[in-house]
């Protein structure tokens, strides 16, 4: 039994998103429509269409997160870069999302840049963290 | 010679996700690079999740307990602690002005009782051998000498149910998949799919002891008569994927997986499935649809998963704490296991205490605990001198329960009669300064955001209640939205195709059930909590 999901993810883990090209590939190897190919693309919340910025910052929404403030952490992070997450900034620079759980809730609230971990988040805090990118 | 020590010290350093986040992984290299490679008579260790996440890094010798390690304290350690035998007080953990000096002291571990968790944090998680010295697969030994339906017996006279939300007798649904489609393949899955946010008792497990969860796992293939299993693990879990894949690898080179396993005939073999970001695929038809490769859409379950499950086959679905409890079931009997918990919830919990908490943590208790002992002698309190004002349990599922129903047994009937419901081990403690509208409003989004969209109640539903918690929040709510709120909350929940959407409304449901006062308040312009901008205190 093949596993589509399963091969979707080693495209996304490769190149950072699901690769047109690649996908054709798959639809013409596996005899499977692209249509559907798509329809598991765009359900699940792991696979991205669209090339990676260079850096990605997620700030994590758990209820943990979420009642310690998460809020006002992305708030911050849309008013300085201008981005609403699942966006990214104009130079490619940056990349918002967030994320239901990180499952490190004694680190509420969490943000991780480009998978470091930055814990205890405050509106201050997160704006150093990211100008240390820029 | 004094203070030199002729046994071997085991320096134990907390890496799990949420010890590496807080730099657990800097402590532990700093250790081994100033250890070097020979360093006789100190063995360095890198364990799980030790459960005190609040306190982490947290490295341990022997029974000495120290927290919030930063690698400018190694070498100190290493000079007065390990070599002579001296301890570093401003690094062990002070309670209320007394400092603990063995972990045995911490009111944060002295009322668990750690049964599944055990071994988790105590050894290396991908070291078989660890595994094994500490009477690993002896439980898989004894189960391949038995008959499937006795040990089905077993675990349904230990009265383990299931520890995943819903709470089925264990036994109960092995022994119906076990007996349906007779010469059919059955399938048995774990699922690791952890979704709901503020847990992380699964990720825990299969980060800090992999093998408990497989054992489990293939004593459950073996009892249903399977002989495929799967472990399904969110993706978010890249260390849970890491070390169950190592541990996999390993127990089939020591012939514990794949064909006649032990020399008994049984030919079993696991696979890992990564889940792709899908709070639904924690429902179990969508995440055998997910494993099929398709989207996560629930189905209609006029049909059992145990008669027609994973590709139409018999299939069991297991949480993984329930897998993990099931080499101790074995091993120790199934009325060693129900000694302890209420009349229906037998066994132990292990929950996730996060929030306005003192002790941010993992940990184990027995069932019937009351969630005042939970929070205030486990937990420590709220910190910050601030009023509790409510705990959420069951993730976005579960509700949120006030102070009046502290003194209630954690128990599957008790939270469900409270209007909460065990889920999976989640427990969110709110204080004063939460909003507790704006928690619903919360809760919600986060359905509305994960709702498949196949059925209309849980899809359109909850964004009905969205707009109308917005006119609450704005302060443009009057008493007619209050009712039309509940009104279509018990839609919801009545008319919903999957589980998930049936409690979808929970959140909002307790609310209004314990807090109405508060939904009342923001019709008069108060958000009490004082956090709604635009309203007054």
């Amino acid at each position: 039994m093949i596993n589509l999901v399963g091969k979707l993810q080693d495209i996304q883990e490769e190149f950072g998103y699901l690769k047109r090209d690649k996908l054709d590939e798959i639809s013409r190897e596996l005899k499977i429509p692209l249509a559907r190919i798509y329809s598991l693309a765009t359900f699940y919340s792991s696979f991205s269409l669209t090339p990676p910025a260079k850096h990605s910052i997620t700030v994590c929404t758990g209820t943990a997160c979420y009642i310690k403030g998460a809020g006002e952490i992305v708030e911050r992070i849309i008013e300085k870069l201008g981005i609403t997450p699942g966006e990214t900034t104009d130079d490619n620079k940056f990349k918002l999302e967030t994320v239901n759980c990180l499952g490190a809730c004694a680190l509420a609230p969490l943000v991780t840049i480009d998978g470091n971990y930055y814990g205890n988040m405050t509106p201050e805090k997160i704006i150093e963290a990211l100008e240390t990118y820029l | 010679m004094r203070g030199k020590s002729t046994t071997v010290q085991t320096i134990s350093v907390a890496g799990g996700t949420c010890g590496m986040a807080a730099g657990a992984g800097e402590v532990w290299n700093k250790f081994a690079r100033v250890l070097g490679e020979n360093s006789p008579g100190i063995r360095l260790e890198l364990t799980g999740c030790k459960g005190f996440c609040a306190m982490e890094p947290v490295v341990t010798i022997g029974d000495i307990f120290y927290c919030r390690v930063r690698p400018s304290d190694v070498e100190e350690i290493l000079e007065k602690t390990v070599h002579n035998g001296e301890l570093l007080e401003r690094l062990l953990f002070q309670d209320d002005g007394k400092t603990c000096e063995t972990r045995r002291e911490i009111p944060f571990y002295q009322y668990q009782d750690r049964r599944v968790l055990s071994l988790t944090g105590e050894v290396d998680p991908v070291n078989l051998q660890d595994y094994l010295t500490r009477k690993g697969f002896e439980s898989l030994k004894k189960a391949l000498k038995m008959k499937g339906e006795d040990i089905i017996q077993e675990v349904k006279d230990s009265g383990l149910r299931g520890r995943g939300g819903g709470g089925f007798p264990t036994g109960r649904k092995w022994e119906s998949c076990r007996n349906s489609q007779a010469d059919s393949v059955r399938y048995i899955i774990c699922n690791g799919d952890e979704g709901d946010p503020g847990c992380f008792q699964d990720r825990s497990l299969m980060e800090g002891n992999p093998y408990l969860v497989l054992e489990g796992l293939i004593i459950g293939g073996y009892a249903i008569g399977a002989e495929q299993g799967y472990i399904y693990v969110r993706s978010e879990y890249p260390l849970a994927v890491k070390n169950l894949e190592i541990a996999l690898a390993r127990i089939r080179a020591e012939g514990f997986l794949g064909r006649n396993i032990l020399d008994s005939g049984f030919d079993f073999d696991i696979e890992i499935v990564r889940g792709a970001g899908a709070f639904v695929c924690g429902e179990s038809s969508a995440l055998m649809a997910s494993i099929e490769g398709k989207i996560g859409e629930p189905r209609v379950k006029h049909i059992h998963a145990t008669n027609r499950g994973l590709w139409d086959k018999p299939t069991v679905l297991n949480n993984v704490k329930t897998l993990a409890s099931i080499p101790l079931i074995i091993g120790k009997g199934a009325a060693w296991f129900s000694s302890i918990g209420t009349e229906n919830s037998k066994g132990t919990m292990i929950f996730s205490l996060t929030g306005n908490i003192k002790n941010t943590g993992l940990v184990e208790v027995p069932m019937g605990i009351t969630l005042r002992d939970l929070i205030y002698k486990i937990g420590g309190g709220i910190p910050g001198g601030k009023k509790f004002k409510a705990i959420q349990t069951g993730g976005p599922s579960g509700g949120c329960l006030p102070e009046s129903s502290l003194d209630l047994p954690v128990d599957y009937e008790a939270l469900l009669e409270a209007g909460s419901m065990m889920g999976s081990g989640g427990m969110v403690v709110m204080d004063e300064d939460t909003c507790m509208v704006r928690v619903a409003q919360y809760f919600l989004n986060f359905t509305r955001e994960e709702s498949c969209g196949k059925c209309p109640p849980c899809s359109e539903g909850s964004l009905l209640m969205l707009k109308i918690l917005d006119k609450f929040i704005a302060g443009n709510a009057d008493e007619d939205d209050l009712d039309q709120l509940g009104a279509i909350g018990r839609m919801v929940a009545k008319t919903s195709l999957c589980g998930l959407g049936k409690s979808a409304p929970n959140p909002v449901l307790t609310t209004l059930r314990y807090f109405k006062d508060e939904y009342q308040s923001h019709i008069k312009g108060i958000c009490p909590a004082g956090a709604c901008p635009g309203l007054n205190q």
